[in-house]
C-alpha cells in the first residue's frame, strides 16, 4: 500500500483537461435496502481529468463508480455520462456501458476464453466489428500493455499483474472515452503493482479520462489532477493532489492520511 | 564472524532418486505395500478378485453357444462337463439377439434403425468433437432430429418437413419482431407462431401435400418398436431435448420476473417430487381420459415427453448448481462490456456453468438412459420386457442370468462411453494450470 515510487518521468504534454463535461452527477442518493450508502453526491468530471478516489473501506467508493456504468442503480438524483442520462432505459445503459470501460479488483476476465478472445468478444458482439479488425485492434492494445505473446493463452495461465493488464486491454478494445478503475492493484503482489500502474500512467499520458479508486498515493500525487476523499457515503474533501496531501482540511482526511501514509 | 553465518560456495547438482523409489519395484512398494495395514488390504483384495473371477470366467467362457432350447443346452453341458452348474447358455442370446435389439421391428427394415444410429453418430460428431470436425457439419446435426423420426416410423415425408417448418415459422416471427419491437416479444411471438403451426395448420399442410405429392417409405407402427433400440430412441430424445429445456428452466428459476420464476420452481419441484413410474402411468393411462376420444396420440411420443420433462427437471437443478458456482464478477465483467442479457448468458455464463456441471449432467444422462427400462412396466417391449417374453417361451423357460448379463453389457457399453466422454470433455475444457 501507500507510496510506491514511480521511477520515470511522466509526459504531461497530452494530459489536458478540456472544458467538455464527461460525467455530471447531481444530488445523487443511493440506498441498499434501508442503508443510505451514497449521500447527496455532486461531482462534475471534465474530459481528460484523472481523478483518484480515496477513503476508508466501506465508505462507498466502489458503489459510486459502479453507479457510473449502471452496475448499481441509484435511486435519486441524476447521472449524465457523456451526454446520456442514466435511467432505467436499457438502450441508454447499453450505450453508456460500451463507452465506459471498467477495470475490477479481481480482473473478472473470462477464464474459458483465450486472452485474444477476451479482448475481441465485446467488440464483435456489441460493436459488430468484423472479427479480423477486432483481432488486429486487440493485438494493438495487447502490445500496448506489453503482453502480445500471451494472446493465445488462457487467463488462468497468466500472473495477476498480467491478468490485470489484459483486463485493461479488454476495456480499451471497446474504445471507451472514460475508464473506471476499482482498486486495480489491491489484489496484486507488490512487484506486479508497478507493471499495472505503469500501464495506467501510459493511459493517462494519452489523455484518457480516468476515475480510479486506489490506495496508491504515489500514483495519486503524480498522475491525478484531483483527489476525492470519501467517508460514510459522502464526498468529504476534494483538492489538487499537492494541497490534498500536504494541507488536508478536514479532520477525517487528516486521520485517514496519517493512517495510510503511516506518519 | 558469528557461528550462524553461512555462505554456500558451490551449488548442488541434481541427482537421480534412489532405486527403491522408481520403476516397477518402487511403484509396488508405494501403491500396494506401503504399510502393514495396506499390505493386509492388498492381500484381501487380491483374494476377493480371484474368488469372483474364478467363478465368473469359467461360467462365461465354458459355455454353450448353439442350442434351440434350455433343455438342449443342459444336455450339451452334461455331455461336455458332466454338470449343468457353472456354465452359461449363450444359445438364448444367439437365438434371440435380433429381437433383443430391435423388438418386433420388421426384419426387412432393420436397415432403417441401423442407418438412423449411424447418422446419429455423424450428427453428434460436430457437437461432441467440435475441435476436430468441421463446423459446417452442424447443418446435418440440425436436420437429423427431423430425419430420425422419418427413418424410424416411415410414412410420408411431409410430416417431418411440416414439423421443421414450425421452427422456420418461429424463427421468421422472431427475426421480424425482435428487430421491430423487442427481443422478449420476439421470443414469445416465435413460440406462439410455432405452436399454432404445429397444432392447427400442420395437419392440413401434411394432408394436402401428401395427396398432391405422395412421397414416403413404408410405415412402422409404434407397437412394433422395442428392444434396445427403444432404449436408445427414448434415451437420445430425452437427453437431447432435456438439456436445452433444463437450461431454460434453470435461467427461469433465477429470473427477476416473479411469475416466470415461480412457474419454473413449481414445475421443477413437482416433477422431482414424483417417481418417474407414476409419470409413465399418467402417459399410458390417464392421458387417454383427458384427450378427446379418437385422438391418436402416439404412446412412444407420450413416453418421450414424460421422460424428457423428468430429465429436464433434474437437469435444471444440476445447471443451477453450475450457475451458483460462478463468481458475480463474471456477470459484472460481461455487463461492464455492454453485453446484453442473452449475449452474456450465451457467451460467458452458460459455457462456464455447463462446464462446471458436466459431471452432474452426464450422471443425469446416464440415469435417464437406464430409466428407459421402466417402460416395460407400462407394456412397451423394451429389452427387459422382451427378456420376460423370451422366458415365457417354453423353449427358454427358466433362463435368467444370460439374458440379464447380455442386457447389462449393452447398457454398460453405452453408459461407460458417456462417462468416458465426459472425462475427456472435462480435460479438454481445462484452461487454467493446476
Ligand atoms: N450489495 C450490497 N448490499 C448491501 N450493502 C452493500 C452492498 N454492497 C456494498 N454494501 C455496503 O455499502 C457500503 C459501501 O460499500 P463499498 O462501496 O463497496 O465501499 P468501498 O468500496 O468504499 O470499500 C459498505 O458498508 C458495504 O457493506
Ligand atoms: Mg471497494
Amino acid at each position: 500500500m501507500s507510496e510506491l515510487a514511480i521511477d520515470r518521468e511522466i509526459d504531461r504534454s497530452k494530459m489536458q483537461v478540456s472544458d467538455e463535461v464527461a460525467i455530471e452527477i447531481t444530488n445523487m442518493n443511493k440506498w441498499y435496502g434501508s442503508f443510505h450508502v451514497l449521500r447527496d453526491i455532486n461531482l462534475t468530471v471534465n474530459q481528460g481529468e484523472r481523478i483518484v478516489i480515496a477513503g476508508p473501506s466501506g465508505s462507498g467508493k466502489s458503489t459510486l463508480i459502479r453507479c457510473l456504468n449502471a452496475l448499481e442503480e441509484h435511486q435519486q438524483g441524476t447521472i449524465i455520462v457523456d451526454g446520456t442520462e442514466l435511467s432505467n432505459d436499457l438502450k441508454n445503459i447499453d450505450k453508456i456501458r460500451s463507452e465506459v470501460g471498467m477495470v475490477f479488483q479481481h480482473f473478472n476476465l473470462f477464464p474459458h476464453l483465450t486472452i485474444l478472445e477476451n479482448c475481441t468478444l465485446a467488440p464483435i458482439w456489441v460493436r459488430k466489428t468484423p472479427k479480423k479488425e477486432a483481432e488486429e485492434r486487440a493485438m494493438h492494445f495487447l502490445e500496448k500493455v506489453k503482453i502480445p505473446d500471451q494472446a493465445l493463452k488462457y487467463p488462468g495461465q497468466l500472473s495477476g499483474g498480467q491478468q490485470q493488464r489484459v483486463a485493461i486491454a479488454r476495456s480499451l478494445c471497446m474504445m471507451p472515452r472514460i475508464m473506471l478503475f476499482d482498486e486495480p492493484t489491491s489484489a496484486l503482489d507488490p512487484e506486479m503493482i508497478k507493471e499495472v500502474l505503469d500501464t495506467m500512467i501510459e493511459l493517462a499520458e494519452e489523455g484518457m479520462t480516468m476515475l480510479c479508486v486506489t490506495h496508491e498515493m504515489g500514483f495519486a500525487r503524480q498522475v491525478a489532477n484531483r483527489v476525492i476523499f470519501m467517508d460514510a457515503g459522502q464526498i468529504v474533501e476534494q483538492n489538487e493532489p499537492e494541497e490534498f496531501f500536504n494541507n488536508p482540511k478536514s479532520e477525517r482526511t487528516k486521520l485517514f492520511l496519517s493512517q495510510i501514509l503511516g506518519h | 564472524m558469528s557461528d550462524v553465518s553461512f555462505v554456500r560456495t558451490e551449488m548442488l547438482p541434481e541427482q537421480a532418486p534412489p532405486a527403491s523409489e522408481v520403476g516397477a519395484l518402487g511403484w509396488v512398494k508405494h501403491n500396494l505395500f506401503s504399510s502393514w495395514f495396506n499390505t493386509i488390504l492388498t492381500v484381501v483384495s487380491l483374494y476377493a478378485i480371484y474368488y469372483v473371477l474364478s467363478g465368473v470366467l469359467p461360467w462365461i467362457f465354458q459355455s454353450v453357444w448353439n442350442a434351440d432350447s434350455l433343455n438342449e443346452c443342459r444336455e450339451i453341458m452334461m455331455a461336455t462337463w458332466g454338470s449343468t452348474h457353472g456354465h452359461a447358455c449363450w444359445a438364448v442370446i444367439n437365438d434371440r439377439w435380433l429381437q433383443l435389439l430391435f423388438g418386433f421391428y420388421p426384419s426387412h427394415l432393420y436397415w432403417r434403425p441401423i442407418l438412423a444410429l449411424v447418422l446419429l453418430l455423424v450428427a453428434l460428431a460436430p457437437v461432441l468433437y467440435s475441435d476436430r470436425v468441421p463446423t459446417k457439419m452442424l447443418i446435418f446435426s440440425a436436420i437429423y432430429p427431423f430425419l430420425m423420426p422419418f427413418l424410424m416410423w416411415g410414412g410420408t415425408i411431409w410430416g417431418p418437413i411440416s414439423a421443421a417448418l414450425g421452427f422456420v415459422a418461429g424463427w421468421f416471427v422472431y427475426s421480424v419482431l425482435s428487430k421491430q419491437v423487442s427481443e422478449l416479444v420476439g421470443m414469445i411471438g416465435a413460440v406462439v407462431a410455432a405452436v399454432i403451426w404445429w397444432l392447427v395448420l400442420s395437419s392440413y399442410f401434411t394432408g394436402a401435400m401428401s395427396s398432391v405429392l405422395p412421397i414416403g417409405i413404408e410405415a412402422v407402427e409404434s407397437r412394433q418398436f422395442g428392444g434396445f433400440m427403444l432404449a436408445i430412441l427414448l434415451g437420445v430424445v430425452a437427453i437431447g431435448v432435456s438439456l436445452p429445456i433444463g437450461i431454460v428452466l434453470a435461467l427461469g428459476r433465477q429470473s427477476d420476473l416473479l411469475i416466470v420464476k415461480y412457474l419454473c420452481v413449481g414445475f421443477i419441484e413437482f416433477i422431482r417430487g414424483v417417481p418417474l413410474i407414476t409419470l409413465l402411468f399418467v402417459a399410458s393411462l390417464l392421458l387417454n381420459l383427458f384427450l378427446p376420444p379418437g385422438t391418436n396420440f402416439d404412446i412412444i411420443l407420450r413416453v418421450m415427453i414424460m421422460m424428457t420433462l423428468f430429465s429436464a427437471a433434474y437437469m435444471a437443478e444440476v445447471i443451477r448448481g453450475g450457475l451458483a458456482a460462478l463468481p458475480r464478477g463474471q456477470y459484472e465483467g460481461a455487463d461492464s462490456l455492454g453485453l446484453n442479457y442473452w449475449q452474456a448468458q450465451r457467451l460467458i455464463i452458460m459455457p462456464q456453468a455447463l462446464k462446471i456441471s458436466i459431471p452432474g449432467i452426464v450422471s443425469t444422462f446416464i440415469g435417464i438412459f437406464k430409466d428407459t427400462t421402466l417402460v416395460s412396466i407400462i407394456g412397451l417391449f423394451d429389452v427387459i420386457g422382451l427378456a420376460s417374453a423370451i422366458r415365457a417361451d417354453t423353449a427358454w423357460n427358466g433362463i435368467y442370468w444370460e439374458l440379464f448379463a447380455f442386457i447389462a453389457l449393452l447398457f454398460f457399453i453405452v453408459c461407460f462411453s458417456m462417462s468416458r466422454y465426459s472425462m475427456y470433455l472435462e480435460r479438454k475444457l481445462q484452461t487454467g494450470h493446476r
